[in-house]
């Protein structure tokens, strides 16, 4: 114990030691077990077996290049990051007119009617509290049961519950019924957001490339592996064209196979322009391409669809923050960074949504699939706890299935009997 | 973000003074903390409920020995309830009698099937056969460019023609035959269990391709809505296994426990990082203590094998049981560490790490390791091999030089004598002497003993004093110094028995 204990300091405070020890433990302890248990595993025909033991070490784990692990510290990093232009001149690649790709025009979809067809469950617990007239542990439980159930997490519904109970407590309500219509009020308060709104485009340039002192605004999609960020961006080309934006595609996903390509099929589906890079290459280099050249043609925004990251991965966090730094750039400037969530997610999708906006200042969140069985409640919690507004909803694959998030509709399509 | 099992327990249990049997009261303080680590971790409510009472059965008159707290005990049946549910039966892939062994993969969107299929088919090169892959996901943009990039990067041929998923389904068993393929893996589009239109679909995949395996794809992050997902892919499918993907997050994956325990069928693979090789059959112990917020050595030490350059562990692991470990080494050492993602975060996967420290690795950010780096940077090689060199003036150029002060340079320099103590232990004792050492740094929860005896599996061979430390671990004083204990006076390394003299390490150290 002489080395351990030595150093473990008076619990009273966290000392200097205890944080130095916090970090050479795991430095220790996974570096020297690692370190050893690879030694002993180590066979000779380990190598060719592996390719990723040819891999030098930063491009195996950053999965760009040029994130910053080399450096002594994130922050020393000066923010004048040399771009290095991408390899090749990024192709332009012309808008097709909407015509033969584009899907049928179909109805846009209401956000009640689209809601997953499993909402009916959910409606039957509530179906029956509302029916029994009188509040008793029963009630109780099925409202804790139901908001469960819809992943709004065991913190944030206590702390619900908690303030209906005293409500109940001191006469304020007094049936089952008003139970649930005061639930619902305080999940739509939860969720409504004065700054729920979209950031307005292009706003006041009216299209003018010359104007001396012209932005492009920059909108970054964010968030884990798979949760629809590509699909998302696609969509809100589509509506934003529609609005009459002049819209520029960044496909700075240059790590999954084929994102390029996914989006580039969004770029033809929705008539926008879309500026590529070359696949592991650095995303940050093809955002200021597309700003640069979104400027020169008067374009009025910038969709910068990025690689899917857990937030747990530091490097991948960082590579996001420089991306963020250099979309600010003149003539760029970041006006939404919309954080993509799937509605499945459970209680994790708390912690993406934290370490996400400390890193790079999320703005909204985009809920998507909010078409199947799951019921998206987590955004309760992070609305609740961070703050973060859920900006809109993805209710499908398609072009058009993507709608302004509404509170309202959101909670009562929760609660509807009628499912 | 949340607390573990471990330090729920510690609030309730520091209040169990007597030993004795755990009151009715103990008991469901403890099964409303458990049903909370379980919500917490996204196990479904059902499942939850069935989960408690199980718990709560062997719970009540629960004898308390003396070796174990009785919150050890607890986590103890806790942890093999969860395990015997999430195990069971590990799936064994039999391979058939007229190849090609065909394996269909479903799930929702954007659940990592495309990347599965890919890993999967390395995976079954690795067990030495000759797999095909078809893509007949033809719905989202790009995904079949995606399985052919992820292919070529495996080795692995893929099959895809943009004609409908059945028909590609069918024309790609027909070729995995004439290519003379042994396994076909097939990747289908996401889609939800609501579209009808799409369930119909993939079943007609599956009855014109008559699968020997259907998957499951689903992802770790999965909340409640788990088991409406799995319930409805198995009636349409009447799944075989399910993969479990993106567990290099931190979401606990309790969704592993809700779909194991609806669907019936076992976790068959897990899915670990983004590269091919992150992929492995699934562990059900190690799932049991990640649900339970009770860390994950192993699993951290096999992410650490795949990160990690292997010409630095291998020098780092000479440095270590040379007991010459420099500020070199350190560096290198850290840099590496660094790579699998916040350090403060890897200590929470260290099992029975103390409340204590893992508060203090909360606060341990970006900023502190780039100090420690840049302290180490501005030292000359001479420096940084023997430190003693290290006087005043030297010091206030280190500062200098780092942007620090001279004490921060101090604690640094006092810090590393103390990990070179450390160190001393790992050469000495081995990993079981390393990992007795830091016994004394554990908490109540203790370290989990099941961990510690893999750990000394993978040492066996290092030398016997590695398992030695390990067999003494549990039996010997708690606060006996770590390199004595580990020192050689090992019992030959009896598997089981081992870990009897008490099993978890209760330091009581302080
Ligand atoms: N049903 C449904 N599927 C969606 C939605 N948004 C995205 N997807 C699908 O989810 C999958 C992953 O989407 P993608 O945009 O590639 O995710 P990314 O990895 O975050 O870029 C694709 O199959 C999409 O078609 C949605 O709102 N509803
Ligand atoms: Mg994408």
């Amino acid at each position: 114990m002489v080395g351990v204990v030595a150093v473990t300091p008076p619990l009273a405070t966290v000392s200097d030691a205890t944080l130095a020890l916090a970090i050479a433990v795991p430095v220790v302890v996974v570096g020297g077990v690692t370190a050893i248990s690879i030694r002993l595993r180590r066979r000779p025909s380990a190598a060719p077996g592996r390719p990723e033991a040819a891999v030098s070490p930063e491009a195996a784990v950053g999965r760009a290049p040029a994130t910053p692990g080399g450096e002594a510290s994130p922050e020393a990093t000066p923010d004048a990051v040399r771009i290095a232009p991408p390899e090749e001149p990024a192709p332009i690649t012309p808008a097709v007119p909407p015509g033969s790709t584009l899907e049928p025009e179909v109805a846009r979809p209401t956000f009640r009617g689209r809601l997953g067809k499993a909402r009916g469950l959910l409606a039957g617990y509530l179906g029956a509290v509302r029916s029994g007239d009188r509040i008793d542990g029963t009630t109780w439980d099925e409202l804790e049961e139901a908001l469960i159930r819809a992943d709004v997490g065991v913190r944030s519904t206590d702390a619900l519950l908690g303030t209906l109970r005293g409500r109940v407590k001191a006469g304020e309500i007094s049936s089952a019924g008003e139970l649930i219509d005061a639930l619902q009020a305080s999940l739509v308060e939860i969720l409504t957001a004065p700054e729920a709104g979209l950031a307005p485009v292009g706003s006041g340039f009216g299209g003018d490339a010359s104007a001396p002192d012209r932005t492009v605004d920059v909108w970054l999609f964010v968030g884990v592996n798979g949760v629809g960020k590509t699909t998302t961006v696609g969509k809100v080309a589509t509506r934003l064209t529609r609005e009459g934006a002049r819209v520029t595609l960044a496909a700075a996903d240059t790590f999954r196979a084929a994102a390029a390509e996914q989006l580039a099929l969004w770029a033809s589906r929705s008539g926008t322009d879309i500026v590529r890079g070359n696949e592991g290459g650095d995303p940050s280099a093809v955002v200021f391409d597309a700003v640069q050249r979104a400027g020169a043609r008067g374009h009025d925004v910038v969709l910068a669809d990025t690689a899917g990251r857990l937030h747990n991965k530091v490097n991948l966090v960082e590579e996001l923050k420089k991306v963020r730094r250099i979309a600010d750039r003149p003539p760029g400037r970041v006006t939404e960074v919309l954080l993509v969530l799937d509605a499945t997610t459970g209680q994790n999708g708390l912690a993406q949504a934290k370490v996400f906006s400390e890193a790079v200042d999320v703005t909204g969140v985009v809920l998507t699939k909010l078409d199947g069985t799951a019921k998206g409640g987590i955004v309760v919690a992070i609305q609740r706890e961070l703050g973060v507004p859920v900006k809109l909803v993805g209710l499908g694959e398609g072009a058009e299935d993507l709608v302004d998030f509404q509170p309202a509709a959101f909670v009562e399509a929760l609660f509807d009997p009628a499912g | 973000m949340f607390e573990s099992l471990t330090d729920r327990f510690e609030g309730i249990l520091s209040r169990l003074k007597s030993r004795g049997r755990l009151s009715d009261a103990d008991v469901d303080e403890i099964l409303a903390e458990i049903r909370v680590a379980l919500l917490e971790a996204d196990v479904e409510l059902g499942v939850v409920r069935t989960f408690t009472a199980g718990v709560r059965a062997r719970c009540v008159g629960l004898e308390l020995s003396q070796s174990l707290s009785p919150g050890q005990q607890v986590i103890k049946a806790v942890n093999e309830e969860l395990t015997s549910i999430l195990g069971g039966e590990t799936l064994r892939i039999t391979y058939a009698g007229r190849p090609p062994t065909v394996v269909l993969l479903a799930g929702l969107q954007g659940s990592g099937k495309t990347t599965t299929a890919a890993k999967l088919a390395q995976w079954f090169k690795r067990q030495g056969r000759n797999p095909l892959l078809v893509g007949a996901d033809l719905q989202r943009p790009a995904a079949v460019d995606q399985l052919r990039i992820l292919g070529a990067q495996a080795q692995v041929a893929v099959f895809s023609e943009p004609t409908d998923p059945v028909a590609v389904a069918i024309a790609g068993l027909e070729e995995a035959r004439r290519l003379g393929r042994d396994v076909l893996i097939v990747d289908t589009a996401g889609r939800l269990s609501v579209d009808e239109e799409l369930m119909e679909e993939v079943r007609s995949i599956s009855a014109a391709v008559e699968p020997h395996y259907t998957f499951l794809v689903i992802d770790a992050m999965t909340g409640q809505d788990a088991v409406a997902t799995a319930s409805a892919f198995h009636d349409a499918l009447s799944l075989d296994g399910v993969v479990l993907t993106k567990l290099d997050g931190d979401a606990r994956g309790g969704a592993a426990l809700s779909v194991k325990e609806v669907v019936g069928r076992p976790i068959a693979f897990a899915s670990t990082g983004e590269k091919l090789a992150d992929f492995d059959q699934f562990h059900p112990d190690r799932m049991a203590d990640r649900i339970l917020g009770m860390g994950d050595i192993l699993s951290l030490i096999e992410q650490a094998e795949r990160t990690f350059d292997e010409g630095v562990a291998v020098k780092g692991a000479s440095a270590i049981l040379s007991g010459r470990f420099t500020l070199e080494d350190f560096l290198e050492q850290l840099q590496q560490v660094k790579k699998m993602g916040p350090v403060s975060g890897m200590l929470g996967m260290l099992p029975g790490v103390s409340k204590d420290l893992r508060q203090a690795s909360s606060m341990v950010d970006d900023r502190q390791i780039g100090q420690i780096e840049a302290i180490i940077r501005s030292m000359t090689p001479a420096e940084r091999i023997d430190p003693t060199v290290i006087d005043g003036s030297r010091r206030v150029r280190i500062a200098r030089g780092s942007g620090t002060t001279t004490t921060e340079v101090n604690a640094l320099l006092k810090q590393f004598r103390e990990m070179q103590k450390l160190m001393k232990g790992f050469g000495k004792g081995g990993l079981g002497g390393a990992m007795g050492g830091l016994g004394g740094l554990f908490g109540k929860g203790g370290i989990n003993p099941r961990q510690l005896a893999e750990l000394g599996a993978m040492g066996d061979g290092i030398d016997a004093g590695g398992t030695g430390g390990l067999a003494t671990l549990g039996g010997g004083q708690p606060g006996a110094p770590a390199a004595a204990r580990g020192a050689g006076k090992g019992k030959p390394p009896g598997k089981g028995k081992k870990r009897k003299g008490g099993g978890r390490v209760t330091p009581k150290a302080r």
